[in-house]
């Protein structure tokens, strides 16, 4: 390859190279002035992969900065690679959520893989040892001929990585709608762990210090793979899979070793994963916070493909590969550790004072520009949005002709493809490996995962409701946020940050632009109400399929804290004769219930309100109870109301529950999805000084009956039978996947 | 009881080999890296889980033809007990120290469950703290456990005593036959002949404190522990 062979393939750059490279002609014009030239291709494709809405965040950007960031366990908010929280000790949590969708769509296997190995990159790159995954899917409908496909995919796929790397998957949501029909939803978390004082930013510092490149070779995957995120799919979006990059699980676990013993030595200065837009964000990135310039000379950069131009080499999207800035004189000490796991390692480049990005190849200079105007240029926007229309409440004539007994009820409910039993996926995720995984989420409302070699513990969810969010974006976005709040506070853990992972269609009409500032708004509210900071987060945007968006789904991801992993709670009844206990206002709100669309067949109504000084004051109650050891079993009420909530606690352990307290209850009472609720049960000797106690604190508590034999039953008999609810509850999805060839 | 743990580029479940090893000797193990040629004296050697380069060609395969397992074999051939788990019973069967091999699992997908087995044989260090056909429960996590060896095998390893473990049904889950792999005769763990030697798929380091759910996997080192100590 020659400096004239890399020329011919060029193209001229235009104001159509640009269009095609996703850029609007005002962008383009812009980029003219800045540069006071005509950029090269190589220029143009950096710029355009710069400005994209993935990496520039330009419609969300203006309203990111509304949300609450700061408080006294924050060390480090949203602008690095993740979010980093002190628990105690010296010791603190760094976690982030990120979306992976429309790689997934498009490649199911590879899409969720990569999106794995992306946010473990984004967590170990800040010094972090990752202790946990978790993941949020959101599918289409289980009859559009895509669904499963998708569905064995991008389990497959998450779970290659995953046990690969040997971090435990400790749980997540599944949901299925026929929003997703074109646009599934991919977020994945990680958690990870490091000390205070070994934290890694990617800032670079130190002219003339070194450029070093670590992890898997070069090659032509993903390039362009940040503009695809920042489109529409059409029917021709399948042509888009070499834009889909391939993840190789094995390197990553051999980078993560690697970085973190290098991470034991002082020969790092700033260091930071490639992810999208590969080299490119990173180097711009990483001199960009430094106030620098950044010189790169790519002849000697690992390349798995031959005759590779700059341009390609700037654009690529390969995996598993790492750019650090070493101390002078630390390039040995550094090289010795990437031999030792067998990774590439070359110095390719230097900081230097010019301020500019400047790429050489074969003997040439490719791109030469300045980096803080055109990073300070990415455009901002300040989209036209609309309200989401309040829904009507939904009236009580809905209740007329509704004849189904409970159990059959329980029954249709507990098969529905949203609350059936995720067996079939979470068995293929190696959830245990490290042997520090005391709950997956499903065994308690929280997955809880004790910090290695220590017996504290961090607890991790992920929430949304989507059909909320729909409904009522800014209801939707507190909602989410204050049921992950108390998803935490359900297994005794105290709630510290979270992660938001910004799922939404094109924000070009206002009306998806609505959504988006509505949910925004909404977790503000919540974080704000709850102490509960966004310490990181992701945007995806252009969730639409001709024209088709999804429903708004900012999906939350939380981290908590407890002492000692020992005293969490899960949802499981204990032992038969535990007190069955309600804390919280009776049930009332049916709009946008599951039981409303699974049983009574309609989406509509309100979301249920959302009151975060009851939410905070019952939760704190909750969290105090589980600390004091007099809590047996607790479940947040949520999808399905509370007489679902009381039978899931059942099936986890195979103890039933006699509920005479709900003998001809309504089925507001009993289905409808009132926020700030938790079921509690407790030893029988308790009981009495946990109510106590609740009316101290002026938290509503009603004895709902006891834990007792094999079924749900009231004072009239046989509810329904756990081993009947287990089977329909566990066949539905296996039975699904079966026609899966 | 000294114990030597040996790392591959790869290997994932060496820190809860440490753990539960630590646990019950009181003292750590030492964790030998693959490209070293030789061992310290040591009394037991355990080849953990994971995936070891990749997996990518057979499990177990890249592995077994590592410089270190050389030396594995040359201490197993004197005697030294040695403990493959998951991915260590795949490279150690690969490597020769026991017959069969392992396959994908029968349902082609990877299956992590906490799985009942009944202890077959309580002659060896491995075993003797468990009552013959007790039944307990370790967990599973693995892709390729899917045991396999020829009939003439099969029946000296029934009629030896060398079966440790074999998959047993859970009566709370629809799937009657427990096993979560296929293998035959619901193999889930062999001895060799002298019984110095267990492989295993499940997981008997994840079962040995109350952070795991149970214990049933404590006694198992707390066998070694005192056997060789």
């Amino acid at each position: 390859m020659t400096a004239e062979a890399t020329r011919a393939q060029e193209r001229p750059v235009t104001l159509e190279l640009a269009r095609e490279f996703g850029l609007s002609e005002a962008e383009y014009k812009n980029a003219l002035e800045i540069l006071g030239r005509v950029p090269t291709f190589t220029e143009m494709g950096i710029i355009s992969v710069m400005w994209s809405e993935h990496c520039s965040y330009k419609s969300s950007k203006r309203w990111l900065k509304t949300l609450p960031t700061t408080g006294p366990q924050v060390i480090c908010g949203p602008g690095e690679n993740a979010g980093v929280v002190d628990i105690g000790d010296g010791d603190t949590v760094i976690f982030k959520m990120e979306s992976h969708n429309h790689p997934s769509y498009i490649e199911p296997y590879q899409g969720a893989a990569t999106g794995v190995g992306g946010i473990l990159r984004d967590v170990f790159t800040m010094g972090a040892r990752p202790i946990a995954n978790m993941n949020a899917l959101r599918f289409g409908a289980p009859d559009h001929p895509k669904t499963r496909h998708l569905v064995a995919g991008v389990v497959s796929g998450i779970g290659g990585y995953g046990n690969c790397v040997g971090v435990p998957t400790v749980g997540g949501e599944t949901n299925f709608h026929p929003a997703y029909n074109g646009n599934i939803l991919v977020n994945a978390m990680t958690v990870g762990v490091a000390k205070a004082d070994n934290i890694f930013y990617s800032a670079a510092a130190g002219i003339g210090n070194p450029v070093v490149y670590v992890g898997s070779k070069t090659g032509r995957d993903g390039i362009h793979g940040a503009t695809m995120a920042s489109a529409e799919f059409t029917e021709d979006s399948e042509e888009k899979r070499p834009t889909v990059q391939v993840g190789d699980p094995f390197t990553e676990k051999l980078l993560i070793e690697a970085c973190l013993e290098l991470m034991a030595t002082d020969a790092i200065v700033a260091i930071q994963d490639m992810g999208a837009a590969g080299l490119t964000s990173s180097s711009v990135e990483m001199a960009g916070k430094g106030g620098l310039g950044i010189e790169l000379t790519l002849d000697s950069l690992p390349m798995r493909e031959q005759a590779m131009t700059p341009y390609e080499i700037m654009l690529s999207e390969s995996q598993e590969r790492m750019l650090i800035i070493l101390k002078p004189g630390r390039e040995e000490v550094a090289k010795a550790i990437f031999d030792k796991w067998e990774l590439d390692f070359a110095v390719i480049g230097t900081l230097t004072d010019t301020g500019n990005l400047v790429i050489k190849m074969y003997g040439e200079t490719w791109c030469d520009m300045p980096i803080a105007p055109v990073s300070n240029a990415a455009p901002e926007y300040d989209r036209p949005w609309e309200p989401t229309p309040a829904a009507a409440e939904v009236p009580d004539s809905v209740f007329d002709g509704y004849s189904l007994s409970l159990g059959e009820a329980l029954e249709t409910l507990f098969a529905c493809p949203d609350l059936a039993s995720k067996r079939w996926i979470w068995e293929q995720y190696d959830s245990l490996v490290g042997g520090d995984t005391r709950f997956m989420s499903g065994q308690a409302d929280a997955a809880v995962v004790r910090v290695p070699g220590q017996t504290k513990a961090v607890a991790i969810t992920t929430d949304c409701t989507p059909r909320y969010c729909l409904a009522d974006p800014v209801r939707g976005g507190a909602q989410a946020v204050a049921e992950a709040w108390r998803n935490l506070s359900a297994v005794g853990a105290l709630p510290l940050a979270i992660t938001d992972n910004m799922n939404f269609g094109n924000p070009e009409k206002p009306r998806i632009m609505g959504q988006f500032v509505g949910a925004v708004q909404g977790i503000s509210q919540a974080c704000t109400a709850l102490d509960f900071p966004v310490v990181s987060g992701n945007v995806s945007l252009y969730n639409e399929t001709n024209g088709e968006a999804i429903l708004p789904t900012p999906a939350i991801g939380a981290v908590g804290t407890l002492p000692d992993a020992m005293i969490a709670v899960g949802i499981a009844f204990q032992a038969e004769g535990d007190v069955i206990l309600a804390i919280g206002e009776p049930g009332r709100h049916i709009g946008q219930s599951l039981f409303l669309r699974e049983i009574l067949g309609r989406e509509d109504g309100p979301p249920p309100p959302v009151d975060l000084a009851v939410e905070r004051r019952n939760g704190d109650f909750v969290r105090g109870l589980i600390r004091e050891g007099l809590v047996a079993s607790s479940h947040d009420v949520a999808d399905g109301g509370l007489i679902v909530t009381i039978a899931e606690m059942a099936l986890a352990s195979g103890i039933g529950a006699h509920l005479p307290a709900l003998d001809n209850a309504h089925p507001r009472v009993l289905f409808g999805e009132d926020q700030a609720r938790y079921v509690l049960a407790v030893r029988p000797d308790v009981a009495a000084t946990v109510q106590e106690k609740a009316k101290a604190a002026g938290v509503p508590v009603t004895v709902l009956g006891e834990t007792r034999g094999a079924a749900l039953s009231s004072s009239a008999g046989e509810i329904v039978s756990l081993k009947r609810l287990k089977d329909v509850n566990e066949r539905w999805l296996p039975t699904y996947m079966a026609a899966e060839s | 009881m000294k114990a030597a743990i040996v790392v591959f580029p790869g290997s994932n479940r060496e820190r809860d080999a440490v753990a539960a090893l630590e646990a019950a000797s009181g003292t750590k193990p030492y964790l030998v890296w693959h490209r070293d040629t030789e061992l310290p004296k040591v009394d037991l050697i355990v080849v953990p889980g994971g995936f070891s380069y990749g997996d990518y060609l057979r499990s177990g395969a890249m592995a077994a033809h590592s410089p270190i397992m050389r030396e594995v074999k040359a201490r197993a051939d004197q005697g030294v007990r040695v403990l493959g788990v998951c991915n260590g019973f795949q490279i150690i069967t690969e490597a020769g120290l026991l017959p069969g091999a392992l396959m994908r699992n029968g349902g082609l997908k990877f299956v992590c469950r906490v799985q009942h087995l009944r202890v077959e044989n309580t002659d060896s260090p491995f075993t003797a703290k468990y009552a013959k056909g007790q039944i307990v429960r370790y967990p599973v996590a693995h892709g390729d456990g899917n045991y396999w060896a020829d009939a003439d095998t099969i029946r000296r390893l029934e009629g030896e005593g060398q079966v440790a473990f074999r998959y047993v049904a859970d009566e709370t889950r629809a799937d009657p036959r427990g096993n979560p792999n296929g293998s035959v005769s619901d193999i889930a763990g062999i001895f060799n002949a002298k019984r110095t030697v267990l492989g295993l798929m499940p997981h008997p380091e994840d079962a040995v404190e109350g952070l795991h759910g149970n214990t049933d996997g404590k006694p198992m080192f707390d066998g070694l522990v005192e056997a060789l100590s």
